[in-house]
């Protein structure tokens, strides 16, 4: 079925993907080495390092300020970070390998009135740097079509994006960023402003682009609990620092604490985490169990 | 037809430079002006226009046409513009603001000089409101290849300028030039309301950049489709403001003509009014047959 010429389709991306979720033997299709960022003369995020492969489902952690918008944005090259490195692909990245990188930013603010229909903004997504007026083209068309049927979006195609709800927009604009047929997928605060279904539906369809279609998916997130069940690793920064792994190995009193430079707790309510300041707190240590039980 | 086009109307040398002139003001203005909307920068725009006068009123010291100081001024202040800082709305605006006020303050000198060198004050209203009757022809080569620049230009950057000018986090995750892209378009502002400023004088310049935009973003949800609307909006107001400005030659008070750039404006006027009952009625219908 695979017709050439397309550089992403969502049906054939299926069959590369290789069985089991944690198949060690995955490349790395990011990996951020000992950055350290200042912006301004204060140093927003320090010594972060991390990595994450094809098909993974990474969440990052942090509250508001913990520096995820400009670790991503360095990611991107937007920002640069003063030492360390930002490797693609096992390659520090370049201008072109980085263009490759599908991104969702955080607020993207539209006004209702603005001539632009979902599909002309899909559509950006695979061509917004060539020069001259795009013609019309069977193909063009129908890898917008396929794209937002992909991202379940089809019913949208003929609305003025500027009149979308916010997990409308969030799919189209996940189509948007997908167009280029990226193999990392970053997402800037996707489920800011959403109601907690359409939160969930957003949720579905990226752990359904990384597990079932191979892609890399980074999403930042305040609360960790939308993306428990879904999330194969966590990056959890705070302070400008970064502790990552699993949700077992990252979500511990003893590692947060460290991160925070504060005693935290660690609780679990009904397969919930919360992250609460001091220790006094007696903290559930069967965390890992826990989830283990909740998934099933 | 002769009750509509008054004798001599395609005969006389005026009014065959004015429809020319007009017609590259309004499709280069409609272009940039659904951008300009877009972009959300219609008062840099109308600042750009505004302080044109101060270029206008140099130019009429100088003894040349308005035109290059409109364009030398509106390429300057876009640059001044841009060094203080347009990434964020609100740098825009204090940016915007503060060259407007330093601009208007200077043309208000300029200007005194103008009307007391002449002993007119024909050179303030020129320049304030301008004339599309006193362009002179020898101009046309000149606009013709401003106005057909412009278009060039968008054509040629379409796509990084509308993605760009939608959402520049979005541009720049793509790996567009965005603050290239910001500059260049706002010299093309620059250089269009240069052309309206001549047409319909600095202060109305922004009524033929947003006014057809603005009625063309309610009648179409294309960009492409905006823009060609846009244009032949325009083209519809300043051609007809021509005509109806010819045939006011024996209207009261004066029997001298009433000014073009007033039928001009206020025909982009009603074209926006009527768009908006036009988008209103298409919207009842969709709304009934569902």
């Amino acid at each position: 079925m695979a017709r050439p010429g397309r550089r992403l389709l969502l049906a054939d991306a299926v069959s590369t993907c290789p069985p089991g979720r944690h198949g060690e033997a995955r490349a790395e299709v990011l990996a951020l080495d000992g950055v350290d960022v200042w912006l301004s003369g204060r140093k927003v995020l320090s010594e972060v390092s991390f990595a994450i492969r094809a098909g993974e489902f990474t969440g990052v952690i942090g509250s508001n300020g913990a520096g995820k918008t400009t670790m991503f944005r360095v990611v991107l090259g937007l920002e640069a970070a003063s030492s360390g490195q930002v490797l693609l692909d096992g390659e520090s990245a370049s201008h072109r390998s980085r263009r490759s990188i599908g991104y969702v930013p955080q607020k993207v603010v539209l006004e209702p009135d603005l001539p632009l229909r979902a599909r002309d903004l899909v559509g950006l997504g695979l061509d917004a740097h060539k020069l001259g007026v795009p013609w019309p083209s069977r193909a063009r068309r129908d890898a917008v079509d396929e794209m937002l049927a992909g991202v379940g979006a089809t019913s949208l195609a003929d609305a003025r994006v500027g009149t979308l709800s916010g997990g409308e927009l969030q799919r189209v604009l996940i189509a948007h960023a997908l167009m280029s047929g990226p193999r990392l997928l970053i997402l800037d605060e996707p489920l800011a402003n959403l109601d907690i279904r359409s939160g969930q539906e957003i949720v579905e369809l990226l752990a359904g682009l990384a597990h079932g279609h191979n892609v890399a998916v980074l999403m930042a997130a305040h609360d960790i609990n939308p993306l428990l069940e879904v999330m194969d690793r966590v990056v959890y920064l705070a302070g400008g620092r970064a502790a990552s792994g699993t949700v077992g190995e990252v979500v511990r009193p003893d590692v947060l604490s460290r991160l925070y430079g504060h005693p935290v707790s660690v609780l679990d309510v009904e397969g919930r985490i919360l992250v609460i300041a001091g220790s006094n707190i007696q903290a559930v240590g069967t965390l890992e169990d826990d989830l283990g039980e909740h998934r099933h | 037809m002769r009750a509509l086009f008054e004798p001599g109307f395609f005969a006389s040398t005026p009014v065959r430079t004015a429809l020319v002139v007009g017609a590259i003001v309004a499709l280069a203005s409609g272009v940039i002006g659904v951008l300009t909307v877009i972009r959300s920068q219609s008062f840099s725009g109308h600042a750009l226009g505004d302080v044109g006068t101060v270029g206008g009123s140099a130019a009429f010291l100088a003894n040349v046409s308005p035109l290059w100081g409109f364009l030398g001024i509106a390429v300057l202040a876009s640059g001044t513009m841009e060094l203080f800082g347009v990434e964020r709305r609100r740098g825009r605006d204090v940016a915007t603001g503060v060259v407007l006020g330093a601009a208007l303050g200077l043309s208000a000198l300029l200007l005194y000089f103008d009307t007391t060198s002449t002993s007119t004050s024909g050179a303030a209203v020129t320049i304030l409101f301008g004339s599309l009757f006193t362009v002179s022809s020898d101009l046309l080569p000149a606009l013709a290849g401003l106005g057909g620049g412009v278009l060039g230009a968008v054509l040629v950057m379409y796509r990084p300028l509308l993605l760009s000018s939608v959402s520049s986090e979005l541009a720049a995750a793509n790996g567009l030039p965005v603050r290239f892209l910001g500059v260049a378009f706002l010299v093309m502002t620059g250089i269009g309301v240069s052309l309206s400023a001549l047409a319909v004088g600095t202060i109305l310049s922004t009524a033929l950049l947003i006014g057809p935009a603005a009625a063309a973003l309610r009648l179409t949800r294309r960009p492409g489709r905006a823009m060609l609307a846009a244009g032949a909006s325009g083209l519809a107001a300043t051609w007809l403001g021509i005509l109806l400005a010819y045939d006011s030659f024996y209207w009261p008070p004066a029997r001298k003509g009433w000014p073009v750039s007033f039928f001009v404006v206020a025909l982009v006027l009603v074209f926006y009014v009527g768009s908006g009952s036009l988008s209103s009625a298409r919207s009842r219908r969709a709304r009934g047959t569902t």
